[in-house]
Order: C-alpha cells, then structure tokens, then sequence
C-alpha cells in the first residue's frame, strides 16, 4: 500500500506519520507543499504542525496551497485523506470537511492521553478495531469544533461522526470534554466516510514505552481495511 | 551624527573607566556606531567580565567531553556515532518585562544554539522561577511565561520533556527564565564557530533584521528599578514559524560540505557573531550593512549591528557554494544574503552606502575586553537549630503531609507542563512529572535522560554547599531512571556582581559546583550567567540551575517512579541523619527559617548511585525515585499518587524521631522497590558494598500508612497535590 504525508512549511508531525505508516506496512512517501502532484498513493496524510506558521487561522494557508488542489481532487475521486489535528484544521479550510476548529475553551494548549468512542465502525478507518474507546494523544490550541446547526444536523444524519472525547468506559458527555468541542467531536468524516480529521495524535501512540498503544490498532486496521 | 562622549557611553552601560580605556585603545573618539560595538561586547552578558576568571574553576573535561563551554553549546559523546549537544540559557530580565516574548524567545535563542552546531533538537526543558503566589505579579508572569515557552516550543515541534517551577519571593522583582535544548548529532558532523580562510563571503540568513531588542544584552546587564516597563520596546518577538524554517534549511545547507563556519545571532546580534566568527579563527571581516536585509526603513548601521530580531543566521561559507546555498534558503523562503567577507586585517570593518562606518581591532572586542576580580566574602555555615521536642509535641504527621503536597514547590505542576507539547517526535519514553524527562535516540536502542534542577534556598543558606548539591541532585535524577549520568550545562543566576555579598555567593556556588561535578565525573560542558537580577536593591538568591543529561544505553531498562506491586518492598538507599534545617518542613510547618542546608557527602553520593545502577543492571529493582525536598513522607506520596498505589510503612527503629526521618532533607538518598524474591539478594549486595540503607515499608492498598500515626488515602493527598496549581491559576 501507498502512502504519501504532505509536509507544508511548519508541519512537524510529518516525521512521525511517517515513521507510524512504514511501521505497519506502508510505503511512504514524502510530498513537498510547493509540488503540483502527488505521486500515486493509496492514502494521503496531513500532517499535524503549524502549516504556514498558523499565524491567520489554522491551516487557512495550507488550505489555499499548490499541492491542495491535488488533495482535494484525489479526495473527489474517492481516495482515502486522512488529516489528523493541523490536517483535521487543513481539511475544514479546504471545505473537504464540514465546520472548523476554533480556540481551546480554556484558552490553553492542551498536551495529554485522551480518550476517544469510535461512533461509526462502517468505514476504512475504523472497520477492524475490535474496542469501542481507543486511548490517544491530544497535543493542540485550537481543536474546539463547532458547525452551524443544519451542518450538525447533516453531519448527524449522515454519520459523519468518527469519533467522540470520553472517559475510559465510553461516556462522552461534558465532563469528558477537554476543548469544548461540540458534541464532543474529536474527529468527522466526509459524507463518503473516505475523508477523516481528527485532533488525535494515533501516530504518537504505537509502542508499549510511549503514551500507549492504541495507535497501532488505527494503522492495522487501516492497511487492512485498504 | 551622534558625537560620542563620556555621559554616552555612561548611557550605554559602560563605566567612565571603560570608556577611557576604549578611547586609549583606538587613540581616537568612537563614532556612536563603534561605542555600541563595544557597549555590546563589553556588557557583562557578552564578556563574562565578572564571572570569567571563576568559571575558569569549573570542571570542563573528561572523556565523553566532545566539546566544552565556549561554542554555541557543549558537545558530549554517546557512544556509536551519535553526540548529543546541549546547552542552557538564562532570559530572566525580558520575561519579567513581556513574559510572553521574553520566555517564547528564550526558547527560540537556545535552540538556534544548538542547531547552529548541526544538531537537531530532540528535546527542551526549562527552569522557571517566579515570586510569592501572593505577589500581584506572579500569576500574570507565570501564565504568560508559560505560555511563551509553549508558543515557541510546540510550533517548532519539539518536545519539551521535563522542567522545574520554583517559587520564592526573592524573585518578585526578577523572575528567572532558564530554557535548555538538547540536539542529537553524527559526531564527524559537528559545526563551529570558528571562521577559517581569508576572502570567504559571509552570509546572512533568515529574518529580516528590525529594531527590536536593540541594547537587549545590555539590558541583562542592568539592575531594575521603577521605569523598566519602558524598556519593553528592547524585548525582541520571537516567530516560531520563521526558526522552523530556519532550522530544516541549516541542516539541509549543513548535509552538505559548503559551510566553514556558523553562528547564530543571539544576544547583540550581528556585532557579537561576526566578531565572535572572526576572534576565533584569528581573521578580521568585512561587512557592507547596506546588504543586510531590513524589515524597517532607514535603519541605521548602529541599529543594524545592535538589533537584536531574532531567527538569524551567519555563516562563512567557502567560496563559490553561494548559490548552492542560495537555493536552499530559496525552497525555504527565507533571506539570504552575501554580506561580506573574511579578511587578514584583523579588523571589523563595516560599510554603509560606499562609507566606511567603523573600523575596530577585533581584539579589542574580544580578548582585551574587561576583566574583574571582583570583591567578595565568603558565607559562614549557619549554626544549626537544635528543635527541642517540644516543637513537635502538636504536630501531626498526616497534617504535615497535607501541607507539605500543597507547598506551592511540590505541588503538582501538570497545569504548566499539559500546555508543553511533550510527545512529539514520538520518542518521549519519560513525561514531565518524573524523576528526568526521557527520550529515545532515533531508531536506536538508546535514550537520553534530561533534567534541571535548583536549590536556591540552600544556596542562599552555605552557598559552597548549595552549589554542591544542585550537582548531587541533578546526577540523581539520572541515576534516578537508570542513566549514566554524562555531563551538566549550568545557569547561573545571581544579584549584583558589584555587591561582595553576592559576588561572593556566585563565586561559592561556582567552587561548589566544580568540586561536585569534578568529584562524579559530571563535568560541565556550556552554560550562561546572568548577573544584575536585582530590583530596587533586593538581589534573588543565588540560583544556579544545572541541566543534567544522562545516557540509557537500552532504553527498555529505563526506570521510573511509579509504584509497581503489591507486596513488594521499599528501602530507602543512604543515611537519613534527620536534617530539618532549610527543609520545605522547617520553612512551611516550623516557620524556621535560619540554619545550614544538609551537608553533601560525595563519597556517599557516588558510591551509593553507582549501587543503584548495579542493582538495575542485575535487573533487582522495579521503581526508584530520588529524595529531595520534602524527604521521604513527600517522595513515597508521589510515587503513591503516580501509580494509585498505597504504602504500609515499618516502624522506625533508631534515634531520629518520626518527623525529622520522614521529613528530613539528607542528601544522597533513594527510595527503590525491590520484589519479595530478590530481597536477599538486594541486602546481600548493599552490604557487601557497605551502602547504608534503611526498610521503608511494603507497597500496600490504597492508603499510606504509619503504625497509628499516619493513615491517609492515596485519592485524598492527590486532590490537594494535584489542586493547588490550577485553583491558583484560575483564582
């Protein structure tokens, strides 16, 4: 399976996603921002970072950049796009997904394990994972999401929800919302569940000495599903 | 143009004396852009004018030693290939003015330092002290100190492992930002400072250059008093962004063999790089300032060498490789620019539209720059309080304890460190929290362990011993997780050199350090000094903060504080004498302020690290934490509250009373869990290797408990602990 992370001038998890996608089978590849095309891929990332220095809104510049048009017309076409937080941020600005993602509610960058409800298993992203709350990392300042109400509505109707903030038994109510995200959301799909975001960091979770391992169930499951 | 004269130069920091020996050493009145030359470099953060003959004490080598102090960062050895460089830096008088900037570039400033050798940066830490919570400043300055360090270290995307906050308020007036860094380089592929070759163009690199932190290294050269918000223009704004970029494309440039020499634009920027490229290899240089890209207009070519903008670069390169470099800097959108050359003259010689500007024997600059013996007194070792029983008589164990956890020096610090991206590069086997921050070396079997600590009290008490002991304390903390401890890198912190009262606690803390690390083969590698933090007459105490590093050479061995099983035994390894002077007890429960700080035993503190790693590497034991402030009692809460575990506690045998043995500060002391099986094994070799050590107790339930005395739920001391930070920060 092919791979490809895009790394756009302040990216810095680009490195990471790599290493995570080459652990579980990947073949990736490295694509830089100011190139017009993406070499053939079976899978595009996003990566996590500061594109652009995020100096405007997040990911607003990616969102406008050369290889985006590539992005997005590989995304029309059904190919998978994967954006985990900048990504995620980068995704909302292309308009791929519905919504944005505004400052924490606190006000504060938030490093620290979460956990996440997978909402919908109907889908390559999640199709395999045996549990129902995976353990991840969240490391951002801006990961509050929030839609209109008809987008919600939509989103709901249409089980964009990939996955939810909860505590270890699955409750994701207020209490077990670190951002102030709207219903909680940790992570959406597109209508066609082949575009996810998501502010979880699963690439920072895939040994037993890092925060944990529930990331390497995301990427099994993801070169399987593939 | 500005005629120089006396009261000038007085503006700019310098003493009449100095300026007459400037005016002897050119036979002629500087022009104002050369007195701001010398103003930078003659300025005590630039020259070491006070410090440098007693940092000529400290312990520099030992076979790991790659490369030590008087490049951009020290160089140690880590065996195969790989070396890691690391340094620590002070940016304590910006943050007080504009915390945010201040600390965000005190970050941006130490990794370029570490970069600009090759290295990439692989982990940051920082020691922050701030005033009395109760100050009116302490919270806005922690918050945006905080937040600073983030903004910067989170974007650049590099984790920040580990860190100590301190509060005290003798830092009211002048809060204290140390940031280190640490970078992971081949060792065949270090780069220098050092200029070589005549006729080689001289590049500029990065940002462009702006009017903000002009006189910035003479500020830190200055005390405070009631008109220092003035001085906020001087705090340069850092652009994360911009170092990201700039750090991809020097490692990019450096892949390849075009660079002689680089060196990054710190403290007085242009001015201190480039005379600092040309001291070093003996050479002058040649700079035409109307080539320096400018992000104002008009600047003059006094503000262009004083500026101090941030995320630029210099480098010599050989000739012919400029466009090669050029379109590195290109992909990375960045300024390049051919600026000058080297020269034999042995001059800087600086160029303003067809006009020469100035023209200075770089030796003046660099070598003939002052230097002070300072006066200086020595500190009696205070008498030490004999604490009558009566002292004790109404005190409770499981009241001080509770007080002890919420002493804003050990409470819980997550509120800072959840701010501090601590996982990215996804080699952070050890979190903030611990007993060092850890991670791995790339795709090896190896990791890095890190810390920093400070102990101001005792260094205000005996600053011999405080000096001693920062060092002692920082080879635990690695010892601590299992790492050979490998070199420090030290900030010192202090008042007034002027003052012999503080000279003298500097020059003690110096020798104190230098005889630790000399005595555990810890030597010191790179560092800073900052002196004048004083406000209004009131100095800080002596602060130096020593950065630790250690070397796993599996990481799979790391250690760390968490309690592991039911039933297993704890032992407190070293000597507890029961020494309450300057603890966190005798200050928050006896309010006893007066007293010496615990003695440091060397032989003690190494035979009995060195016992720890035996054990380890024979697989013997499962936990071990070091026992610092607060004793024992506060150590076994934190290794409770980290795990959820509970602990039964043995009854003391011996003469110390309960109070002193579970509160006591002795120095050299661990606490390691050992399993049922090996427990003879564990006294066997402690005996045989005559090291002292003391049965604590089982790890037990949920609660910590001490015969009838002490009866506490682990959930019950973790509120408070975990609490007092966050109800501070919101209240």
């Amino acid at each position: 399976m092919k791979s490809s992370v895009i790394i756009f001038p302040g990216s810095n998890c680009d490195r990471d996603m790599d290493v995570a996608l080459k652990k579980f089978g990947f073949e990736n590849q490295m694509v830089w921002h100011n190139d017009a095309e993406i070499p053939k891929s079976d899978l595009i990332v996003l990566p996590g970072g500061f594109s652009y220095g995020d100096y405007l809104r997040c990911g607003s510049i990616a969102g406008k950049s050369r290889i985006i048009k590539s992005v997005i017309d590989f995304a029309n076409s059904g190919g998978l796009v994967l954006g985990i937080c900048n990504g995620f941020q980068i995704l909302t600005e292309t308009g791929l997904l519905p919504g944005i993602l505004q400052q924490n509610k606190y006000l504060n960058f938030i490093c620290k394990n979460v956990f996440v409800k997978i909402k919908n298993k109907e889908n390559k992203y999640f199709k395999k994972i045996k549990k129902e709350v995976l353990e991840l990392h969240i490391a951002h300042n801006e990961g509050n999401y929030f839609c209109s109400e008809d987008e919600l509505k939509s989103i709901e109707d249409n089980d964009q929800i990939a996955v939810t903030y909860c505590d270890h038994k699955g409750n994701d109510d207020e209490k077990n919302n670190p951002n102030g995200a709207l219903k909680n959301i940790a992570g959406i799909f597109n209508k066609d569940k082949n575009i996810l975001g998501m502010m979880p960091h699963p690439e920072r979770m895939i040994d037993p000495f890092l925060s944990g391992e529930d990331g390497s169930l995301f990427f099994e499951n993801l070169i399987e599903s593939l | 143009m500005v005629d120089v004269n006396e009261k000038i130069a007085i503006e700019h920091g310098l003493k009449s004396d100095e300026y007459k020996e400037i005016c002897d050493l050119l036979k002629r009145t500087p022009n104002i852009t050369e007195l701001g030359i010398f103003s930078a470099m003659w300025n005590e953060h630039c020259s070491y004018k006070s410090s440098r003959r007693h940092l000529k004490k400290l312990y520099t080598k030992g076979e790991q030693v790659i490369q030590g102090p008087g490049e951009n960062a020290g160089v140690v050895d880590i065996e195969d290939d790989d070396a890691i460089v690391f340094k620590i830096e002070s940016h304590n008088h910006p943050s007080f003015i504009e915390p945010y900037q201040g600390a965000a570039t005190g970050v941006g400033g130490i990794m370029r330092d570490v970069f600009t050798m090759g290295a990439r940066p692989i982990a940051n830490l920082n020691s922050i002290h701030f005033g009395s919570p109760d100050n009116e400043k302490t919270r806005n300055l922690l918050r945006g100190v905080v937040k600073g360090i983030g903004g910067y270290g989170n974007c650049i995307g590099v984790p920040t492992i580990a860190g100590q906050t301190c509060f005290d308020e003798s830092y009211n007036g002048n809060i204290l930002v140390n940031a280190m860094t640490l970078g992971l380089v081949n060792k065949n592929k270090i780069f220098y400072s050092k200029a070589a070759g005549i006729n080689k163009p001289v590049i500029y690199v990065g940002s462009k250059t702006g009017r903000d932190g002009i006189h910035g290294a003479s500020m830190a050269s200055a005390i405070f008093d009631d008109k220092i918000e003035e001085k906020k223009p001087t705090v340069q704004v850092g652009d994360p962004f911009t170092e990201k970029l700039l750090l991809e494309a020097c490692l990019e440039l450096m892949a390849g063999k075009s660079i002689i020499s680089i060196q990054d634009m710190g403290a007085a920027g242009l001015t201190s790089s480039s005379i600092e490229m040309a001291s070093k290899g003996d050479l002058g240089i040649e700079i035409d300032l109307t080539k320096v890209p400018c992000r104002e207009e008009n600047m003059t070519p006094y503000e262009i060498m004083l500026s101090e903008s941030q995320e630029r670069m210099l480098i010599v390169l050989e000739e012919g490789k400029e466009n090669e470099a050029k379109k590195i800097f290109d992909k990375w959108n960045l300024d390049f620019a051919v600026i000058g050359k080297t020269t034999n003259s042995k001059n800087i010689e600086l160029f303003f539209k067809n006009k020469k500007v100035a023209e200075i024997p770089i030796d003046f600059l660099a070598e003939n720059a002052p230097m002070y013996d300072r006066k200086w007194i020595k500190t009696k070792l205070p008498k030490e309080n004999k604490f009558s029983k009566d002292r004790f008589k109404s005190l409770k164990l499981s009241d001080c304890l509770k007080k002890v956890l919420i002493d804003p020096n050990i409470a819980d610090k997550e509120w800072i460190w959840d701010q501090y991206d601590h996982t990215v590069m996804g080699d952070t086997i050890q979190k903030p929290g611990g007993n060092a921050g850890v991670v791995r070396v790339h795709g090896t079997n190896k990791a890095v362990a890190a810390s920093v600590d400070s102990s101001a009290t005792y260094c205000y008490a005996h600053p011999l011993t405080g000096g001693k002991q920062v060092v002692c304390e920082s080879w635990r903390n690695m010892i601590s997780v299992g790492a050979k401890p490998i070199a420090i890198t030290n900030c010192l912190n202090f008042g007034n050199p002027e003052k012999e009262k503080n000279m003298g606690e500097f020059v003690e803390c110096v020798e104190g350090i230098a005889e630790a690390s000399k005595y555990l083969n810890y030597p010191v590698v790179s560092g800073n000094v900052s002196f004048y933090n004083e406000t209004k007459d009131k100095g800080i105490k002596p602060t130096p903060s020593i950065g630790g590093i250690g070397l796993l050479s599996n990481y799979k061995k790391m250690m760390t504080m968490e309690l592991k099983d039911e039933g297993n035994y704890l032992f407190v390894i070293g000597k507890t004498e029961g020494h309450l002077d300057q603890s966190i007890f005798a200050r928050n429960i006896l309010t006893e302020f007066n007293g010496p700080p615990p003695e440091v035993n060397l032989f003690n503190e190494k035979q009995n690290g060195n016992s720890i790693l035996n054990l380890k590497n024979k697989n013997l034991i499962e936990t071990c934490h070091d026992v610092s402030l607060g004793g024992i009692l506060t150590a076994i809460s934190k290794m409770g509250i980290k795990s959820g575990k509970g602990v039964k506690l043995f009854p003391l045998e011996g003469l110390v009373n309960k109070f002193e043995y579970f509160f006591g500060e002795d120095q050299g002391r661990y606490i390691i869990e050992i399993k049922p099986e090996n427990l003879e094994n564990v006294e066997n070799m402690l005996k045989k290797e005559s090291i002292h050590f003391d049965k604590l107790g089982l790890v037990e339930g949920d609660k910590i408990t001490y015969e009838n005395d002490l009866k506490l739920s682990i959930d019950d001391i973790k509120e408070g602990y975990k609490k007092w930070l966050k109800e501070y920060m919101v209240n």
